[in-house]
């Protein structure tokens, strides 16, 4: 077992367990904090497999702008566990056989999948890199890239007005 | 890494995000397993394209960077989508002073 196999499961055992903690702790700020060491763990998945960029994009967007923003509002309600409101215990327990229910097909599905024997590349391949991302993104991608910067506008618009009554 | 198990991950990650919006009433929980959810198909395009670039790497020397494509784009409305989202959140509490996702039901009122 070498070394980028042992940091595959690490990084897994990683993302699963916080996004565990994310939707079983109480108090909303944890959940935030558990949910900025899944976007981490992810991000070491990426950079595992050579897309640089997007594991450095993550990281900023995500764990950087995304979440705090989520803290923010977190903090401006001034949420806690005490306030948290609680579903009764059968409809929990229902959420989660529903969820299991899912893996369990999903899982089930993927057996009889083709997929076996094919291997995504680890630490090799240079497509992740920004001089190849960057030169797709702007001869083949340009005109969603642009109507992504209007999608923007209009975001920081609706978020405007919705705040502002 | 055989694509399996990053197929197993990804699917693990997207029922833990099914299960939050399903057993929580917080409605900015239910929001962040949104994003979790989001994160696990941004894994799984990440994982397949460098299994697609592994296979057709002799026809083009980028091959499979459109899946990567895809998975900024994700990022890019995922970003707007919070801006708007939390916004609705906020004006939610201001009316209710409250951000339990049962409050909602006033709307058929």
């Amino acid at each position: 077992m070498d070394i980028s196999q042992v940091l595959f499961y690490a990084l897994s055992a990683m993302a699963l367990g916080s996004a565990i903690m994310v939707v079983i702790s109480r108090n909303p700020v944890h959940s935030v904090l558990w949910l900025i060491i899944t976007f981490f763990a992810i991000s070491g998945h990426y950079i595992l497999m050579n897309a640089q960029f997007l594991g450095i994009v993550n990281l900023i967007v995500y764990a950087g702008a995304i979440m705090v923003l989520f803290l923010f509002v977190i903090m401006l309600m001034n949420l806690n566990a005490e306030t948290e409101p609680q579903k009764n215990k059968w409809l929990k327990l229902a959420g989660v056989v529903a969820g299991g229910c899912l893996l369990l097909v999903l899982v089930a599905a993927l057996k009889q999948a083709e997929v076996k024997g094919k291997v995504a590349m680890l630490e090799t391949g240079d497509i992740g890199l920004i001089r190849n991302l960057g030169k797709a993104l702007f001869t083949d991608f340009v005109v969603p890239f642009e109507i992504s910067s209007i999608l923007f506008l209009s975001a920081m618009v609706g978020a405007v007005v919705i705040g502002k009554k | 890494m055989l694509i399996e198990k990053y197929i197993y991950l990804a699917i693990a990650l997207f029922c833990i995000g099914i299960v939050g919006v399903l057993a929580r009433r917080n409605a900015i929980i239910i929001f962040m397993c949104i994003e979790l959810m989001l994160n696990a198909v941004n894994l799984l395009l990440v994982a397949f394209s460098k299994m697609h670039h592994a296979a057709a790497v002799a026809k083009g020397a980028t091959a499979g960077i459109e899946g990567q494509l895809f998975v900024f784009f994700i990022m890019v409305v995922a970003a707007a989508e919070v801006s708007v989202g939390l916004a609705i959140i906020v004006m939610m509490y201001r009316n209710t002073h409250s951000v339990d996702v049962n409050f909602l039901n006033r709307l058929k009122h």
